[in-house]
C-alpha cells in the first residue's frame, strides 16, 4: 500500500522547531537574568503562547478547509466557546476575591443585581469539568451544526456563508447582559489557574509550554486523521463528492466527524489562549477573526497543517510589529497579504515549497485550487 | 397498513391506490430477474426525460443499451443509481430492493456499481489509493480512520490492477493518467467494489481501437460472474461485447435482441443508425 507515515520529514522539521521554541524561549526567560541582554521579558512569552494557541486554530481550520475543502468562515466561534469556558473556570478561581467581595457571585453579576448564580454556571468550579467542556461544547455545536448542513448538502458558498452567520449570532448572543456571561466586557480579572496565580512568572511559561505541546498533539491527531484510509476518504470528499456516493460513502459522516474534531482542537486552542491574554470578550467572535483566521492558512499554504500552523505565526508576528508601528496601516497590510498571497503564491509558503521540491504524490495531495471564493456553482447539485 | 386495511383489501384497491391507467400495484411483486424496471417516467422541467421505460436483466447478464443522445440512458442509469427519482414507475434491484426509495449510498451499498460518462477518478490519490477507497468493505468513517482499510495487503490492490493493465502505475497519481487510463482505471475500482450489477456509461469514449478492443475483453471478462449493463455508442465495440442489445429512443425501449436483430430493425435504423 502506498501508506504515508504519521510524521514525515516536514513534520520532524515543525515539532523539532516546535520543541525548540519550547525550551528556548523558558531558558530565557528564567534561566537569564533580568538586565541580562539575552534575558526574554515575560509579556513577549505570552505573546509567543498567543502566537501557538492561534497555530493550533489555523491547523484545526485547515483540517477541514485543506483536507475536506469545507472553508469555514466561523471557525472563530468554537475558538470562543473553549475560551468562554476556560474563562468560566478561572471567574469561579477569583472566589471571594473580586471587587465586590461576594463569595458566590462574579463582580459582574453582583453589578448586575443577579441573586444566584446561573445553572450553567455550576461545575465550572472544577478544573476537570471545565476541560471537559472545552472540547465539549464547540464539539456539540459543530457536530449539529454540521450534520445538518452537511446532510442537506450544504456546500462551497453557502456553506460559508452560514458558518459566518452562525460566529454573527454567536457575538450578537454573548454581547447580551442576560447571557450570564458578562454581556460586552466579558470575563476578565483573572487571578488563578490550577491555584497557581496566573500572572506569575511561573505560570505564563508553563502556559506558553502547554500551548506548545497542545499544538504539536493537535498537529499529530490532524496528522493521523489525514493519512489514515479516513483522510484519503477526506480528499476524495474534497475533489469529487458526488463519486464517493456511488462508492457507497456517506461525504456528510466523513465531514461531520472531521468539522467536529476541529471544533475541539480550536475550542482547546481558545482555552489556552484566554488565560495569557487574561480576558475573553464577544469580540472573539467577530466575522473578522474568523476571516483572519482563513487568511493564515492560506498565507502558510492549505492541505499543509505545518504552513497553517506557520501562517498564523507569521501573520500574528507582522500584526505585533505592524499594530506597534502604524497602528491604522494593519487592515490594509492585511487585505494586501491577502491579494498577494492569493495571486502570486496560491498554495501558500509550504504549498508553494512542495510544489517545488515535494514528490509527485505529495504535490497531487494539494488542494486543487484556493478556494478564497468557492465556486458558486457546485458539481453534483442533482 | 393498518389491521382495518387488511381486513377490507378491496376497500383499499378501490379507493386507495392512484392509478394512472396501468395495473395496480401489487403489495410486492415477486421476480428472478436482478434489475426489474417498470414503466419509469422522468420529467425535467417539463421534458419528458423518460417516458414508461422497462427493462429487465438476469443475473449474470451483460445488456448493451444503445440510443441517440437524449434517448434517457444517462437517466437510466441515474435512476437506478438513486441520484435521480423517477416520478413514477417501479425499479427493482434482487426483486426486493425499491431503487426509488434508497439514496446513492445506500443503493451502492447493495451491490450497484457506477463507471461515469466521463471518468471520474480521485487526481489526487494514487492508482494503488483509488482501488483502495473502492474496495468492498466497511464505508463508516470510524472504520476508515482505525479498521482494515489502513491494512489492506497490496497484493490484493495490485492483482486487481495488473487485471486493468495499470500495475505499472500504481504509485502515480491518478490526475497523471492519460484519458483510456483512467477510463480502465474507473473499471478497476468497479472490480473492486465487486458489486452484483455493474452500470459502465461509455467505457471506450476517447480509446484507440487497441484500447476499444482491449476494453471489449476485459468487460467480457468481467461479464462472467457479474451482471454488466454497458451504455455504448460504438457499435463495433458494441458487437464485441457479444451480448443482448437494448435501443433506446425518446425514453422508453424501442427495439431489443441480439446485435444483429437490433441493428436490421427499420425503426432503429431511422432514429439512430442511419443518421
Amino acid at each position: 500500500m502506498t501508506r504515508t507515515r504519521l510524521i514525515d520529514p516536514k513534520g520532524w522539521i515543525f515539532l523539532a522547531a516546535l520543541a525548540a521554541f519550547c525550551l528556548v524561549v523558558p531558558l530565557l526567560n528564567l534561566g537569564v537574568a533580568e538586565g541580562s541582554g539575552l534575558h526574554l521579558p515575560t509579556y513577549l512569552v505570552s505573546l509567543f503562547g498567543k502566537y501557538l494557541a492561534f497555530a493550533l486554530l489555523a491547523l484545526s481550520l485547515d483540517l477541514v478547509w485543506g483536507y475536506c475543502g469545507i472553508l469555514s468562515l466561523g471557525h472563530g466561534a468554537f475558538f470562543g466557546l473553549g475560551g468562554y469556558a476556560m474563562g468560566m473556570y478561572l471567574m469561579r478561581q477569583i472566589g471571594p476575591r473580586g471587587v465586590y467581595g461576594n463569595p458566590v457571585l462574579p463582580d459582574f453579576m453582583v453589578f448586575l443585581n443577579y441573586k444566584e448564580l446561573p445553572w450553567y454556571w455550576l461545575g465550572f468550579d472544577h478544573f476537570a469539568f471545565a476541560a471537559l467542556m472545552v472540547l465539549a461544547v464547540p464539539g456539540l455545536l459543530a457536530f449539529v451544526f454540521g450534520w445538518l448542513a452537511f446532510r442537506s448538502r450544504v456546500t462551497g458558498v453557502y456553506l460559508s456563508i452560514i458558518t459566518q452567520a452562525m460566529t454573527f449570532a454567536l457575538m450578537l448572543a454573548f454581547f447580551r447582559n442576560d447571557m450570564g456571561l458578562g454581556g460586552n466586557n466579558g470575563l476578565t480579572d483573572f487571578k488563578d489557574i490550577l491555584g497557581f496565580p496566573v500572572q506569575a512568572q511561573g505560570t505564563r511559561v508553563a502556559l506558553f509550554v502547554a500551548t506548545g505541546i497542545a499544538l504539536a498533539l493537535g498537529y499529530l491527531v490532524a496528522r493521523f486523521m489525514t493519512v489514515s484510509a479516513y483522510g484519503k476518504i477526506l480528499i476524495a470528499v474534497r475533489d469529487a463528492e458526488p463519486r464517493t456516493r456511488f462508492l457507497g460513502y456517506r461525504p456528510e459522516h466523513y465531514k461531520t466527524l472531521a468539522f467536529t474534531v476541529s471544533a475541539m482542537m480550536a475550542g482547546v486552542a481558545g482555552a489556552l489562549y484566554v488565560p495569557q491574554v487574561g480576558i475573553i470578550n464577544p469580540g472573539e467572535f467577530a466575522p473578522t477573526n474568523s476571516i483572519e483566521a482563513v487568511i493564515w492558512v492560506a498565507v502558510g499554504g492549505r492541505g499543509t497543517l505545518v504552513g497553517a500552523a506557520l501562517g498564523a505565526v507569521i501573520v500574528n508576528y507582522a500584526k505585533t510589529v505592524l499594530t506597534g508601528a502604524m497602528p491604522d496601516a494593519w487592515l490594509f497590510a492585511l487585505g494586501a497579504l491577502f491579494v498577494v498571497v492569493t495571486l502570486f503564491m496560491p498554495k501558500g509558503i509550504v504549498g508553494s515549497l512542495i510544489e517545488r521540491f515535494g514528490s509527485p504524490r505529495a504535490k497531487a495531495k494539494l488542494p486543487p485550487e484556493p478556494e478564497i471564493a468557492p465556486k458558486l456553482a457546485e458539481e453534483g447539485q442533482g | 397498513m393498518s389491521d382495518a386495511d387488511l381486513l377490507a383489501p378491496v376497500s383499499a384497491t378501490a379507493t386507495g391506490r392512484p392509478d394512472d391507467g396501468h395495473a395496480p400495484a401489487q403489495t410486492k411483486r415477486v421476480t428472478d430477474a436482478l434489475l426489474y424496471l417498470d414503466d419509469l417516467r422522468v420529467t425535467f422541467d417539463g421534458y419528458r426525460a423518460l417516458r414508461g421505460l422497462s427493462l429487465t436483466l438476469d443475473r449474470g447478464e451483460m445488456r448493451a443499451i444503445i440510443g441517440p443522445n437524449g434517448a434517457g440512458k444517462t437517466t437510466m442509469m441515474d435512476c437506478i443509481t438513486g441520484k435521480t427519482r423517477p416520478d413514477t414507475g417501479i425499479a427493482l434491484f434482487d426483486g426486493v430492493h425499491d431503487l426509488t426509495k434508497l439514496d446513492e449510498p445506500a443503493i451502492a451499498d447493495l451491490g450497484i456499481g457506477r463507471k461515469f460518462q466521463k471518468p471520474t477518478v480521485f487526481e489526487s490519490h494514487t492508482v494503488a489509493d483509488n482501488v483502495l477507497l473502492a474496495l468492498k468493505g466497511p464505508r463508516s468513517g470510524l472504520a476508515s480512520l482505525f479498521g482494515w482499510r489502513n491494512r489492506v495487503e497490496a497484493e490484493r490492490i495490485d492483482a486487481l490492477l495488473v487485471k486493468v493493465g495499470l500495475i505499472a502505475h500504481r504509485g502515480r497519481p491518478a490526475a497523471d493518467l492519460s484519458h483510456g487510463q483512467k477510463q480502465w482505471l474507473e473499471i478497476g475500482m468497479l472490480l473492486a467494489q465487486d458489486p452484483k450489477l455493474l452500470l459502465v456509461d461509455e467505457p471506450v469514449a476517447g480509446m484507440t481501437d487497441a484500447e476499444t478492443a482491449e476494453t471489449a475483453t476485459l468487460l467480457r471478462e468481467i461479464a462472467r460472474d457479474h451482471a454488466v449493463i454497458v451504455v455504448e455508442h460504438d457499435m463495433h465495440f458494441v458487437r464485441a461485447l457479444q451480448c443482448r442489445v437494448t435501443c433506446l429512443h425518446e425514453g422508453a425501449v424501442l427495439a431489443e435482441g441480439s446485435i444483429d436483430a437490433v441493428s436490421a430493425d427499420p425503426r432503429v435504423v431511422e432514429v439512430y443508425l442511419g443518421r
